[in-house]
């Protein structure tokens, strides 16, 4: 005997021992190691959930009692197995296209996403799996008891209770920690399952190890244990009668219905290839957990006392024969089947209780707030580990109020069928085109109906809504509604007579509504999604294929430009090995297409685009926030590539206006030079002529040596002026002149001009007007510059005035801040036309009377004038030439030229 | 022997050099100053030879040249076009419309005779 410590601490050892695995696991593929924890033998262990505590033990009481019968409940997942894999992978595989959670919510969206369905179907999972957790509650209950000395009996004791609490509570805690860590999309859980194939191990070792122990340790080889066996264990009668082939039906429909069978070959299935291998494999486990299931029997029977209970001769075995290790090696194998069914069964019913139950009315009662998402993940998250909470403590009170009872003995197969009465809705739903919600929720509705009253009630015998009056002579005394013998039909078996009516009831009113109504628009798309899950490739199907094709290129040809659209379908369409034609829309090319749109249009937006057209996928309101991020972002980068563009554009044009500036600047110089050039040429023309003359010349009349050598001088002194006159100009044109500023008085200024200018005048019997009156204002300017302009001005007229004699007046006046000097004539003026021409470089009116005019003295005086912050302008209008010099009265800086 | 020479030149000092150049050469020199009427002037004293400046006032040595080629009395007349340097564009013209000879200003006292001399041969 084993003390009641020793077996705690090996429990929960064991399960620390899992909550390492479970971790270890969990991390390693989400870091991307340990790979072979997707491999198809931790798939086919996890299948394992299918052998409970019930099956554990009960087998073997099963086969004390009633001989070959437990072997049905193998046989039927193994038909299923081996025969009907094909049905399983088109599960497993519209489970994954359509992102199914759990059989409630495989239903709801074949049937046109009917959330009452869903509700249903979670409802019966619910009232389904209760008892049976509870069963797994009091089989460990009931094996701990045992183990530490107690009869097998008193499992309504007090000791029992507290035990089955903390287990419950244990398995809770276990259940929330790895089955709630995150919202996966696929409600995947790679630590549970790791840690349920784990348990899947533990509980073969333990039963085959019993077993050998058995056959080898007990009797002396199989020979021997058979020869011990009661000779009325084995009748033929016992197989293939109304009940086996019930029972195999019943665990056939258990694996595909059962919600934690569910949840591990459909939901927990990360590849569809596992199953190929789990269609063997799976058999191979069951077989061996049955092999030495009628050994242990025999043993039991032979070797314990008559009243000892043979569901647990697993156990009592090995105790009896003082094999304590071995005794707690099975007891531990019992834990692990016991475990793992209801850490599945709660996640899977957790699944359905929060997303069909929960979330339905959180959103309702939250209509007028948007919820953000991550409400909802929290929201989800809290609902999962509440509801496994819930799930655990149903069992428990379950377990509480029928505890030690028969009844619970019997629940395994009782669920079995309530959960199966969703088998035909499923069938229809994966292979019947015209099967409809209706339908299907009344078919379940009616089956659940006729499991309950035939079967699920009568077993509380009595002790709960139907009273055992009722259950004997039918509902007000009417025998022909007798819960076990409905219409009279007496079949030996309740439970037979169970399954008959409700499953038929169920599919009958299923078939039969679903030919009397017609599906909605959105079950004939679903229907048409799970039924043609594979896409079969048939005539109508390749011309989508081509339509689809043709789609795509028209999308490439917007997006990618005409020529490489066509390029890549062409060089697409060769590598697919076409003679001619549009590829075909592989995944790899629609993958390709994908990332080369996303360099164009964004990646969300990409995706989208593609998924409208290759299918299946619709577009969802996080594509389109995505997309529309996106589209922001190009928005505002172009909006800055057209600010660039306009501030290049501004650049380039304001670059042409000052290369078109610089190069009339060119030929401005150009001119100019050539203009230089040919004033030099000249003088220097004479002044080589005559200096030559002389030299060649020995007899030259005295008068004719001095009229060539004053030529000469006369024509280096024009020279030396030109070669003055451009620096000066050149100077103030770049303004680098140097002024002295200083008060003067402009009768000043114009007495220095009539002196300089005074031979001038003289030559030709000119007059020089002046107003000496008009004179007297002082100014701030350079004087001599000042003065400069003055005489250029008087010897102008001198030399242009047309009239005989010449008269030239010089008047001042104040005006306003300025001062005015008017120089004018008596001649016939500037014609109008000439009038800009004068103030041009060299350029020289006709009519000039004084050789040595280069024709810079009006250019130079505007300067003058610029540069002393005045003008000098032609006024016309006058009876001759007027010039007007301007200037303010005190010096102000001339406007940059 | 020496002929006339019509000098068309509006700068006095150079006149008056190459009119004493020659003169003292045996020519006969006839001068003018502006381009209004040279050409006619050219027609009514029927020169041996043409010496033109190319900037003239009121009227360009070239339109001068064009006019003298298009009257029938001066057409064949041999014309020394006085120009500047770096003047290829008028250079061109001249050509164009009939000039006989260039010479660059300032030029040699001998050259201006032999080349007078060279044209009126």
């Amino acid at each position: 005997m084993q003390s009641f410590n020793l077996l705690v601490s090996i429990c929960l050892l064991y399960v620390a021992a899992l909550f390492v695995i479970a971790y270890v696991a969990e991390r390693g593929v989400q870091e991307g190691r340990l790979n072979f924890l997707r491999s198809p033998v931790i798939y086919t262990l996890s299948l394992s959930v299918y052998c409970t505590a019930w099956t554990f033990y009960g087998a073997v009481g099963s086969a004390a009692r009633s001989g070959l019968e437990f072997v049905a409940i193998y046989l039927g997942p193994t038909l299923v197995f081996v025969g009907w894999w094909w049905f399983l992978r088109k599960l497993v595989r519209i489970g994954r296209t359509q992102r199914i959670t759990s059989i409630a919510d495989l239903l709801s969206s074949r049937y046109g996403k009917s959330n009452t369905l869903a509700v249903v179907v979670t409802l019966l999972a619910v009232i389904g799996t209760t008892p049976y957790i509870a069963l797994q509650l009091q089989s460990l209950t009931l094996s701990f008891f045992v183990f530490t000395g107690g009869s097998g009996e008193g499992t309504s004791t007090p000791f029992a209770s507290v035990t089955a609490f903390w287990v419950a509570a244990g398995l809770a805690v276990f259940t929330i920690v790895f089955g709630t860590r995150s919202l996966d999309a696929n409600e995947r859980h790679h630590g549970v399952v790791t840690a349920i194939a784990v348990e899947a191990v533990v509980k073969l070792i333990a039963l085959l190890s019993v077993g050998i122990f058995v056959v080898w340790g007990v009797a002396s080889g199989p020979a021997d244990i058979f020869e011990r066996m009661d000779q009325d264990l084995l009748q033929s009668s016992q197989i293939f009668n109304g009940r086996w082939v019930t029972l195999m039906f019943l665990s056939a429909a258990a694996i595909i219905c059962l919600p934690r069978m569910f949840q591990v070959v459909v939901v927990e299935n990360s590849n569809e290839r596992h199953l190929a291998t789990a269609s063997w494999a799976f058999p191979l486990y069951l077989f061996l957990m049955s092999l030495f299931v009628l050994p242990i029997a025999i043993a039991g029977q032979s070797e314990l006392p008559a009243d000892a209970n043979p569901d647990l001769f697993v156990m009592t075995v090995p105790l009896a024969k003082g094999q304590g290790t071995l005794a707690t090696l099975a007891f531990l194998g019992g834990f692990s089947s016991a475990t793992s069914m209801v850490i599945v069964a709660a996640i899977a019913l957790s699944t359905m209780m929060s997303n069909h139950i929960v979330l339905p009315i959180w959103l309702q009662l939250n209509k007028k707030r948007s919820p953000a998402s991550d409400d909802v993940r929290t929201l989800l998250l809290r609902t999962r580990r509440i509801s496994i909470g819930v799930v655990l403590a149903l069992g428990y009170f379950y377990f509480q109020i029928t505890g030690g009872s028969d009844a619970l003995a019997s629940i395994g197969l009782i669920a079995f069928l309530g959960v199966a009465q969703v088998l035909p809705a499923l069938l229809g739903g994966v292979f019947w085109h015209s099967a409809t919600r209706p339908a299907a929720i009344m078919g379940i509705c009616t089956g659940f109906f006729f499991w309950a009253y035939t079967l699920f009630l009568p077993s509380f015998d009595g002790a709960f809504i139907l009273s055992q009056s009722v259950i004997e002579n039918g509902p007000f005394g009417i025998s022909a509604l007798r819960p076990q013998s409905l219409w009279g039909n007496s079949f030996e078996d309740p439970l037979v007579h169970a399954v008959f009516w409700s499953i038929s009831f169920n599919t009958l009113v299923f078939v039969v509504a679903s030919l009397l109504t017609n599906p909605n628009s959105m079950e004939r798309q679903q229907s048409a999604q799970f039924i043609n899950v594979y896409g079969r490739i048939s005539p109508s199907s390749t011309i989508a294929r081509n339509a689809e094709a043709e789609e795509l290129l028209i999308l490439a040809q917007r997006i990618l430009g005409r020529q490489e659209a066509m390029n890549l379908f062409n060089q697409t369409a060769v590598s697919q090995g076409k003679v001619s034609g549009l590829p075909d829309p592989t995944q790899p090319f629609v993958e390709e297409l994908e990332r080369k749109f996303a360099g164009s249009v964004g990646a969300a937006t990409s995706h989208a685009m593609l998924a409208q057209i290759t299918g299946g996928e619709s577009v969802s309101v996080e594509d389109m926030i995505a997309v529309a991020d996106e589209t922001a972002q190009i928005m505002e980068y172009s909006e800055r590539l057209k600010t660039q563009s306009e501030e290049l554009k501004k650049t380039a044009q304001q670059l042409r206006a000052a290369n078109s500036q610089l190069l009339k600047l060119g030929e401005q110089k150009d001119t100019f030079l050539s203009q230089v050039s040919h004033e030099l040429r000249t003088p220097m023309t004479s002044i080589r002529s005559f200096s030559g003359i002389l030299r060649d010349s020995d007899s030259l009349p005295p008068e004719k040596l001095k009229h060539f050598s004053s030529v000469i001088h006369t024509e280096s002194i024009r020279l030396t002026r030109l070669l003055d006159d451009i620096l000066d100009l050149s100077f103030m044109e770049n303004g680098k002149v140097q002024l002295n500023i200083a008060p003067v008085n402009l009768s000043e200024v114009i007495n220095r001009a009539a002196t300089a200018t005074e031979t001038q005048l003289q030559e030709r019997s000119s007059e020089l007007l002046r107003n000496p009156a008009s004179e007297q204002i002082k100014v701030a300017t350079d004087s001599d510059r000042l003065a400069q302009v003055v005489i250029n001005l008087v010897a102008n007229a001198n030399k242009y005035c047309d009239a005989e004699p010449p008269q030239i007046s010089v008047s001042c006046r104040r005006n306003g801040g300025t001062v005015e000097i008017d120089v004018a004539d008596n001649g016939s003026g500037v014609d109008e036309s000439e009038v800009e021409l004068i103030f041009q470089k060299f350029s020289k009116l006709s009519g000039g009377f004084f050789v040595g005019s280069a024709g810079l003295g009006l250019p130079i005086s505007r300067e003058i004038m610029r540069n002393l912050g005045g003008t000098l302008t032609y006024e016309p209008g006058g009876a001759g030439a007027l010039f007007r010099v301007t200037l303010p009265l005190e010096h102000t800086e001339p406007a940059s030229a | 022997m020496a002929g006339k020479v019509l000098l068309i030149e509006d700068e006095p000092h150079i006149v008056e050099a190459i009119s004493f150049l020659l003169e003292r050469a045996g020519w006969q020199v006839f001068t003018h100053s502006n381009g209004q009427d040279a050409a006619e002037v050219a027609g009514r004293i029927a020169p041996d030879v043409i010496i033109l400046d190319n900037m003239l006032p009121n009227k360009s040595g070239i339109d001068v040249l064009r006019e003298i080629r298009a009257d029938a009395t001066t057409s064949g007349k041999p014309v020394l076009m006085l120009t500047a340097k770096g003047q290829a564009r008028d250079k061109a013209a001249a050509e164009e419309a009939g000039v006989s000879m260039f010479m660059t200003k300032p030029f040699s006292n001998q050259a201006i005779i032999d080349t007078v001399k060279m044209l009126a041969q």
